[in-house]
């Protein structure tokens, strides 16, 4: 009793306290923050996009609609075998979990072999920024392929965060901090999963499909 | 008085050793105290800053730096007080040691995240002050980054930038602790309109930082990847529009106004119905008005705008909704006022500081409206005008209610008592000082005083002299608050439970606050601030 009572005292010491239902909030409010963020590309999208719809119209016509396709398939087939993953260590099939969350990320490692290939093709072009062959262009052009370039990077730097959260599940379903009776942190990891899938829900027929 | 078995919190037993055991502590009253520490250092430095602009305006021309240090100055200034003071101040410090206190909980949703939100506050504030030091020297674009200077200057803009990023991001997550804890932390008995007012305006506060936030970040970062690649995204000859800069940076920076100010009202709602005796008036109307201006304030961002060339159709909405948002701040003032109509009322310090808050945040608020207005906002943009509306909402309401906040909850956080008559004297000198600095500003700001000049015709000399004598003034108050504070911290008398009389929960446990917060959670069975329980009691 006498130690419990220390224990209690020890300032720095985690509180013993659990709350999943706090914790998905918490993640929800997060997600808000993320899709705010991408809103912010968004926008810039939107008011370039009005001020330069010819350009915008022909400078899409230069991306590749099938990588696209491709990596549309990989992201939302990474997001069904996330939630597969949840549904599995939920019946307490651990290893089964822990494969599916590893098919995620090679899914996802897929995504950024794809979109590696796909930027290394329009640098070969001569198309980056600043690039003389961009400069030539007229403005709506090279603001499309400014903004190609920032949002398809960003959202790839959000796939590699997401891959390093889903990293952590595993290792936490491996050590069973994961269980099939406390599973909130895989569900908060699926939950960031997909929010990088959705984003690239609506990049994708931005830059690949309107033109 | 504490029973002996309570450990307080700031001798609890810890597994870290001396410093560490607050470095580390995931207390949410030791965050408050090492966020309390770090931003009066950044305070302090920003002050320091201040003083020196005001010297060198002292007379037209150069009086003590050249005009590339001075450019360096006004920027930093701003920089620091509003990324490292005044947007996390009041909710990081008194939110997160009095938040949970307030609705009856142990800690916050997420003790860890809260530490890593001091470490992200922490590392920002060290980066901004490690890019003074690089080659580049100081950010000299204002605080406010415009392009297209932000990408021109060699100045450390990216580290400076970087460092307002990793600060946002600590805002952020505060804000999602807060709303957490919030909606799932409330002691039994604690409903919604039973919360302190504190409470709702941290409430509001969280909910600006989420939403508005990122937008900042992205930004930022949109700034930085065009410095570091060209991408064009705001360079004309890309075609590129400079003015969507301003409208990404205004869409976060109007309402992070609110995230300053919102949490200094919940400070002047608490304080007023303990010092008046009574039950504070309009509860609804006080919790719903910060609502109101979160929503409000999200809205009216362009008004910083009114003469980049909008369409007349933009510009009269955003000049409405700005005018909008004074009728929820009003409802705030009036009910303030209305609380202590025939209150019992005790001039305590506290209440002193919140008495210059409404009318310096009055002054503050109907200058706003004016600079709403398209006709005079079009007569005044860009001067000194601007300057001084700004510090009357920002430092004479803002800032006065940390200071209020700090007198308040004083003797709670440390269990020590200040000297009163002292406090009178910083509260004096400060208030006077406050409007000899910074009421000329309107008078040379209407007559055509640009801000952010660094030198200035021979009319206006007269109101800058006045104006550097009152920044003397207000540095001698803020010295004699600060020594006061210093000094009860080592020798101050013991404070009592509840010096004040108040009647909200931090009230009902020992001061300082034992380590989780309460020895049996509190069951709570009436409004905040029931002032007739307490009389029946006495």
């Amino acid at each position: 009793m006498a130690e419990t009572q220390d224990a209690l005292l020890i300032a720095g010491g985690d509180h013993v306290h659990r709350d999943d239902v706090g914790i998905k909030l918490g993640m929800w409010l997060f997600l808000f923050t993320e899709l705010i963020l991408f809103g912010g590309l968004f926008l810039v999208y939107a008011v370039y996009r009005y001020l330069h719809p010819q350009e915008f119209h022909l400078a899409a016509q230069e991306l590749d609609a099938l990588v696209g396709t491709i990596n549309t398939i990989l992201l939302l087939t990474s997001s069904l075998t996330v939630a597969m993953s949840i549904t599995a260590i939920r019946e307490g099939r651990k290893w089964l979990s822990i494969a599916l969350v590893l098919v995620t990320i090679i899914l996802a490692l897929a995504f950024l072999g794809n979109k590696y290939f796909e930027w290394a093709h329009k640098f070969e072009h001569g198309i980056y920024p600043r690039s003389p062959l961009l400069l030539e262009m007229p403005p709506g052009e090279i603001l499309y392929f400014g903004l190609y370039f920032v949002m398809t990077g960003i959202h790839a730097l959000h796939v590699i965060i997401g891959m390093v959260v889903l990293g952590f599940s595993v290792r936490f379903l491996w050590t069973g901090v994961i269980t099939e009776h406390s599973y909130v942190r895989l569900e908060a990891g699926a939950l960031y999963w997909h929010l990088v899938d959705i984003i690239w829900i609506f990049l994708f027929p931005l830059f690949y499909l309107l033109h | 008085m504490a029973e002996p078995s309570v450990v307080d919190y700031l001798h609890a037993p810890s597994k870290h050793r001396g410093p560490l055991s607050w470095i580390l502590s995931t207390d949410h009253k030791r965050i408050g105290i090492l966020y309390l520490v770090t931003m009066s250092f950044f305070f302090s430095v920003a002050v320091f800053l201040g003083f020196l602009l005001r010297l060198e305006l002292l007379t037209p021309g150069k009086t003590i730096v050249d005009p590339q240090i001075y450019n360096e100055l006004f920027t930093l200034h701003g920089m620091i007080m509003i990324f490292l003071f005044i947007i996390p101040g009041l909710p990081a410090v008194f939110g997160n040691f009095m938040l949970p206190i307030l609705i009856g909980a142990k800690d916050v949703s997420f003790p860890r995240l809260n530490l890593l939100s001091w470490w992200l506050f922490l590392s920002g504030g060290i980066l901004a002050v490690v890019s003074l030091f690089l080659p580049g020297g100081p950010v000299d674009t204002g605080w406010t980054f415009y392009i297209p200077y932000s990408v021109r200057t060699n100045t450390t803009v990216i580290p400076a930038m970087t460092a307002a990023f990793i600060l946002g991001f600590s805002s952020i997550l505060t804000g999602i602790n807060f709303i957490t804890t919030i909606h799932r932390m409330r002691a039994p008995g604690m409903s919604w309109f039973r919360m302190p007012l504190f409470v709702w305006s941290l409430y509001a506060t969280g909910w600006i930082q989420i939403l508005a936030t990122p937008i900042l970040g992205i930004t930022l970062l949109l700034v930085i990847i065009e410095r570091l690649f060209g991408v064009g995204i705001f360079d004309p000859s890309l075609g590129g529009d400079p003015v969507l800069y301003q409208h990404l940076f205004w869409i976060y920076s109007h309402p992070a106004v609110y995230i300053m100010i919102l949490p200094g009202m919940g400070v002047v709602s608490e304080i007023i119905p303990v010092f008046a005796r009574r039950t504070i008036f309009g509860y609804k109307f006080i919790a719903f008005s910060s609502i109101a201006i979160a929503f409000f304030g999200s809205l009216v961002w362009a008004h910083h705008m009114f003469t980049v060339g909008m369409s007349d159709t933009g510009q009269f909405i955003f000049s409405l909704l700005t005018f909008l948002v004074s009728i929820p701040s009003a409802i705030k003032i009036f009910n303030w006022v209305a609380t202590m109509y025939k209150g019992s009322i005790a001039l305590e310090v506290p209440l002193l500081y919140v008495l210059a808050f409404i009318v310096q945040f009055s002054i503050g608020g109907f200058t706003g409206m004016m600079l709403g207005a398209l006709s005079i906002n079009i007569h005044v943009q860009d001067t000194a005008f601007v300057v001084g509306h700004f510090h009357y909402v920002m430092f004479g309401g803002a800032g006065f209610a940390a200071i209020a906040a700090i007198h308040y909850w004083f003797p709670k956080m440390f269990g020590k008592m200040y000297n009163k008559r002292q406090a009178i004297i910083g509260w004096a000198l400060l208030t006077f000082g406050f409007q000899v600095l910074y009421f000329p500003m309107f008078v040379m700001g209407y007559k055509g005083m640009p801000r952010r000049y660094y030198d200035y015709l021979p009319q206006f000399q007269i109101y800058h002299q006045i104006s550097t004598v009152g920044s003397w003034i207000v540095v001698l108050g803020l010295l004699i608050v600060l020594h006061n504070l210093i000094t009860a911290l080592r020798k101050g008398e013991r404070a009592e439970m509840n010096p004040w009389g108040g009647v909200t929960l931090e009230w009902t446990v020992p001061s300082p606050p034992p380590v989780e917060n309460f020895v049996t959670v509190p069951t709570v069975t009436t409004g905040a601030y029931d002032y007739s329980r307490y009389e029946k009691k006495a």
